[in-house]
């Protein structure tokens, strides 16, 4: 019964996560869903890795029974990968923030809709300045 | 002995290249760096292919564990033919950059540049010769991580929306990986892809292969970009530096496809997977839809970068196709179309890339008569084009002949015919663009322009010249194509 129930609240982080990244418009929300749906997949690896009444993998001889320490391993692994990109996600959202003045995705869509013209003129710009200082 | 230690060697020289850049701190100091470490990793990749054509199977423990403990680097004519493709891509896209990044990125973000562009090159090349199903997890990560990052470093605020995007989208393919090895992981104890193999007979149920084959096809499907799955690939390839989408579109998706190749032969077992799922069947409908459908956008785009990008999604569809035939034929004619494509999408990118320079725009309608300014330029993106139509005489001719008689072998002659209607959609947005740079009155940013520098038409026509040399003296990169074809199939030559 336990392990039904740790199973189905992991799919319950999972999916719950996954809507998060769908349904929210605001980008920090997304962001946070985003690491909502990956926690759940850690979740995933470490049950079936527990043993109950078992302790951390020592070789010594009064423990007879222990978790499998390889999943562990794997999802540190994992959780260095999900902060790198929550890291880049949020410096994304930053840098959107200082271009488009919002976080919000149907607002940034629509002001690229009406401006696109105007930052391609600053487009071409730039690279002019870039094609004067080609000698390096 | 260092010919040992080739496959290891092979992800150090871009790691640590990619460390040394970061510190360098010196746009000039981290592109020679970037070509040091890159031109070893071609050298490496050579010597790898010519070693597992001599010996064989390279099997390369990391520190000395049993597969069974460790991370085992496996090298067969599969990964040697993918890990060659990245290397010599590498290496002609970093004599391509120097001067495309000098005009395209601001000048105290050089130095990370060239760090991120060696980093996913590292990436790649560890998901391509890791036999290890978690250890390619974390290769696709540094490669997407990094990824994100060459997205985000393009002049127009729209890169970094489209690098959000992509970024959201990939974090989800790359967990939906996760989640289906470690499924395998639950039912067979292992996560060394030969070893799963050979427990796979044990499993009782299927239920949880059949889960874990759902994750992972639809996960890698978002990182190759199989229709319906690519809404992140136009804007990230439009947006990105030039020279990063030289790179990203000759091997990002390319060595995602070979992990589904991997994954679909070696552990599901073909074109029906566990539990009966038609995955052929599914393929082979989502590989048409792309031919057609994403062909047909790239028609009705303004932006060449775009039209390119659209091309690239179509393009993939005769790929997957290929892994979807089943037979030594259509798969070689896949995999050959994975390696011709990445040598003409390379060359194409690479001409926009000079275009953008001299011209200052990537948008077709400003960009009429650029033929007669920048001929050498708009004759490798003619090329280029060429190819992906399937012209004879080009390669893209080549591959795709492969997939008609694949298509013939496998009893779906209805197959071979989309295959060659569908190349007529591409004669139209091949043809729109040569129309336009070529035939119409010079406009006002062609007048200002002049021919591209020697140090990029160079690049540009070693890739473009290898789409017309591999149109007529096919047999070279054919043969690695049949081996691997062989070896994915488990077909004696």
């Amino acid at each position: 019964m336990i392990a039904h129930f740790s199973q189905i609240a992991t799919i319950f982080l999972l999916v719950a996560g996954l809507y998060v990244v769908i349904a929210r418009g605001n980008m920090v929300k997304k962001l946070i869903g985003l690491s909502l749906f990956q926690t759940s997949v850690y979740l995933l690896y470490i049950l079936p890795g527990k043993v109950l009444g078992g302790t951390a993998p020592i070789l010594d001889a009064s423990f007879a029974v222990y978790a499998n320490p390889l999943p562990h391993v794997l999802i540190l692994t994992a959780i260095v990968v999900g902060i790198a990109t929550l890291a880049l996600g949020l410096t994304l959202v930053v840098r959107i923030k200082e271009a488009y003045g919002t976080i919000e995705e149907d607002e940034i869509l629509a002001r690229d809709g009406s401006k696109e013209s105007v930052t391609d003129k600053v487009k071409i710009a730039g690279n002019k300045t870039g094609r004067g200082g080609n000698g390096a | 002995m260092i010919t040992h230690h080739l496959p290891v060697l092979l992800i150090l020289a871009p790691l640590l290249g990619a460390i040394l850049a970061a510190l360098s701190r010196n746009g000039f100091a981290a592109w020679l760096i970037a070509l040091v470490a890159s031109a070893l990793t071609a050298a490496i990749a050579v010597a790898l292919l010519w070693r597992v054509q001599a010996e064989g199977v390279i099997s390369y423990r990391l520190g000395g564990w049993a597969p069974e403990l460790g991370i085992e680097y496996r090298v067969d004519a599969v990964n040697a033919l993918i890990v060659l493709l990245v290397g010599v891509v590498a290496l002609v896209t970093m004599i391509f950059a120097r001067r495309s990044v000098l005009a395209e990125i601001i000048p105290e973000r050089v130095a990370w540049f060239y760090t991120m562009m060696l980093l996913c090159i590292a990436g790649l090349l560890g998901m391509a010769v890791t036999g290890d199903a978690f250890n390619a997890f974390v290769f696709l990560e540094i490669s997407s991580l990094s990824t994100y990052t060459l997205i985000a470093l393009g002049r127009d605020r729209r890169a970094l929306v489209a690098a959000y995007q992509y970024l959201i989208v990939g974090t989800i393919g790359a967990t939906f990986y996760v989640i289906g090895v470690g499924l395998i992981y639950l039912v067979t104890g292992t996560l060394n892809l030969g070893l799963i193999v050979e427990r796979l007979g044990a499993i009782e149920s299927s239920r949880a292969l059949i889960v874990a084959e759902a994750f992972i096809v639809a996960g890698i499907g978002l990182k190759l970009a199989l229709f319906p799955l690519h809404a992140w690939l136009p804007n990230a390839y439009a947006y990105a530096p030039s020279s990063a989408s030289v790179l990203l579109a000759s091997t990002a998706t390319k060595v995602a496809v070979y992990l589904l190749a991997r994954f679909l032969f070696t552990v599901f077992g073909g074109d029906v997977g566990p539990g009966g799922i038609p995955i052929g069947a599914i393929l082979i409908v989502l590989s048409v839809a792309a031919m057609f459908l994403a062909s047909a956008a790239a028609v009705f785009q303004n932006d060449v970068k775009r039209i390119l990008a659209f091309s690239s999604v179509g393009q993939i569809g005769y790929i997957t196709l290929g892994l979807a035939l089943v037979n030594p034929t259509g798969l070689t004619g896949g995999l050959l179309h994975l390696f011709n494509h990445a040598l003409m999408k390379g060359a194409a990118f690479m001409a926009i890339g000079a275009i953008v320079l001299r011209a200052g725009t990537a948008k077709l309608d400003e960009l009429s008569g650029i033929g007669r300014v920048m001929p050498w330029t708009v004759a490798a993106l003619t090329v280029a084009g060429l190819g992906l139509i399937g012209v004879p005489g080009t390669s893209g001719f080549v591959s795709k002949y492969y997939l008609i008689l694949g298509a013939l072998e496998a009893g779906h002659g209805w197959l071979a015919i989309l295959i060659v209607a569908s190349s007529f959609i591409a004669v139209l947005y091949v043809g729109r663009f040569v129309e336009v740079m070529w035939f119409r009155e010079p406009a006002q940013a062609a007048r200002e322009s002049r021919e591209a520098p020697l140090e990029m038409l160079l690049p540009m026509w070693v890739l473009a010249g290898a789409t017309i040399w591999f149109g007529l003296d096919a047999e070279g990169p054919a043969a690695l194509a049949r081996a691997a074809a062989n070896a994915l199939l488990k077909v004696a030559p």
